[in-house]
């Protein structure tokens, strides 16, 4: 017979919300996923661990953020938050850095939607001596890993239908893809216009989601930063993830050349300036720094999105319980 | 015009002289590049459902739309009439417009007329009307079971799904949105 006076130990955080008299707080539905998100967290943090990374945490304020075309970084008095920890993480590289990871809140102005948060958490890791190859074989054993861990099987089902993360992960170029699913060839011919609005309307409603999918090899045009491919120029060495058709991180051989960087930010600059959107100061100390980066593959994965995929969650309003 | 900042559920635009209303709309934004406004659309002349993509540069029409409370008149067989009380002044809309909301229609009701460009293009009752059953097999008395169903019919010569226990003559509240019984009105 049971002791009903032994107070039995509550567990910290228990599964499936509070043991008590349930709060009545719209947060406690989020309790079971806020348990699987820290699970995905130590499972991340397991297996950098595991492989020689060094977990490494840079400036969240930035006198100067990345200028790229499309992303646009909020303001924080006279800083900026960042919108990747890219550029440190570079820098690290560059003094001899060999592996290094990162986890933490990334910020970008604006963007609010099923899949997107201003505010979220990014996973970033880069190698020395090594290139997007490299960076697909960590990113293959991680996404095994974490899920082994968190669900106990790599045979996942999401919204019904069933995403098996092992053991084939189908590789399509961009030119592969887009002659397929939107007929026409974005390497021969880039169409800055077009390119987005086809990928988003076309071209990625269609990628398979039944296994993972790795985009990769885009239009120089489309590098942002990574470098061309070795005797391919007219593409650049970056692809993404997507799981269930949602692109979960986007991969580079990163690029090395101080010289095609600034001519880069350069015309970025020029672009936004033209569009009227801000122009952020350039990086100088990252452009010096840039020259004794030796070759090296890096990656951004969105956190937010994965534990969205492996929680089996629709969007990402499920899984914050403090979204505005 | 607007700009694909703008957009939002709910939000009326134009496309091809064709006025649509946003009844989905996401936000999204591929790697790294521009922002896309992933919306769905309904046609407001036809009602059909159709996924439009912005993108950050678009620009979007604005549509010429109105919203006048009118009351129903009379149906001249072909044009249903319909009364602005301040004014007087009187409009014809096709039975195309009306459709199946003839059935619910009563005179004097009050709607909301939506012209388009100064031309009536949709027609939206009160949410519930009360109709009088006109034709029924003898209710069950007692049996007071809404999950079965019977045929009855309106004096329009709508025929719509009943409980058991409503009788010829009895008046019921119906949905006009989807054309259902809602519950019986008590007799007074």
């Amino acid at each position: 017979m049971e002791n009903q006076d032994v107070q039995q130990p509550v567990p910290a955080f228990p599964p499936g919300g509070p043991l008590r008299q349930p709060p009545a707080s719209a947060l406690a539905p989020f309790l079971p996923v806020l348990e699987l998100r820290s699970r995905v967290l130590q499972a991340i943090r397991g297996w950098f661990v595991e492989h020689g990374f060094v977990e490494v945490e840079t400036p969240v304020r930035l006198a100067a953020p990345a200028l790229e075309l499309h992303v646009d970084a909020e303001p924080a008095g006279d800083h900026f938050l960042r919108t990747s920890p890219e550029l440190h993480m570079k820098r690290l590289l560059a003094a001899g850095a060999q592996r290094i990871f990162q986890l933490g809140p990334c910020f970008r102005r604006g963007e609010r939607g099923r899949l997107h948060n201003p505010e979220y958490t990014m996973l970033e890791w880069y190698r020395a001596n090594a290139t997007y190859a490299d960076i697909l074989l960590d990113t293959k054993l991680l996404i095994l890993a974490v899920a082994r861990a968190v669900k106990g099987t790599t045979d996942l089902t999401y919204q019904g239908r069933p995403l098996l993360l092992a053991p084939v992960w189908e590789r399509l170029t961009v030119a592969q893809a887009f002659l397929e699913y939107a007929g026409w060839d974005p390497v021969q011919r880039y169409d800055a216009a077009r390119f987005d609005f086809d990928l988003v309307d076309k071209v990625e409603p269609k990628l398979p989601r039944e296994v993972p999918v790795i985009l990769t090899d885009y239009p120089a045009a489309a590098a942002a930063l990574s470098r061309r491919k070795p005797g391919q120029p007219e593409v650049a060495e970056r692809w993404e993830l997507y799981l269930a058709g949602v692109e979960i991180a986007n991969a580079y051989s990163e690029l090395t050349d101080p010289v095609e960087q600034r001519a880069r930010f350069a015309d970025h600059a020029r672009q936004r300036a033209a569009a009227g959107k801000p122009v952020y100061p350039l990086d100088e100390e990252f452009l010096a720094d840039l020259a004794h980066l030796p070759p090296a593959g890096g990656i951004a994965l969105g956190v937010d999105r994965l534990v969205m995929i492996l929680a089996d969650l629709a969007t990402l309003s499920d899984l914050l319980p403090f979204r505005e | 015009m607007y700009s694909a900042s703008d957009l939002r559920k709910g939000l009326k635009i134009e496309m091809d002289g064709v006025p649509y209303d946003i009844i989905e709309y996401e936000f999204y934004r591929p790697g790294k590049g521009q922002a896309m406004y992933k919306c769905r659309i309904r046609n407001l002349l036809n009602g059909n459902v159709t996924d439009k993509t912005f993108r950050e540069v678009d620009s979007i029409g604005q549509p010429d739309l109105e919203e006048r409370e009118m009351q129903f008149s009379y149906n001249d067989g072909e044009h249903f009439v319909f009364i602005e009380n301040r004014t007087y002044e009187q409009i014809m809309v096709g039975a195309e417009v009306v459709g199946e909301q003839k059935h619910f229609l009563a005179e004097d009701m009050t709607v909301k007329v939506l012209f388009h460009n100064g031309r009536p293009i949709t027609i939206a009752l009160p949410s519930y009307v009360e109709k009088r059953i006109v034709v029924t097999e003898p209710g069950a008395r007692g049996d007071t079971a809404t999950n079965v169903t019977k045929m009855a019919k309106l004096d329009t010569g709508f025929e719509v799904g009943v409980p058991l226990f409503i009788n010829e003559g009895d008046t019921i509240r119906i949905d006009t949105r989807t054309g259902k019984y809602s519950e019986r009105v008590a007799k007074k």
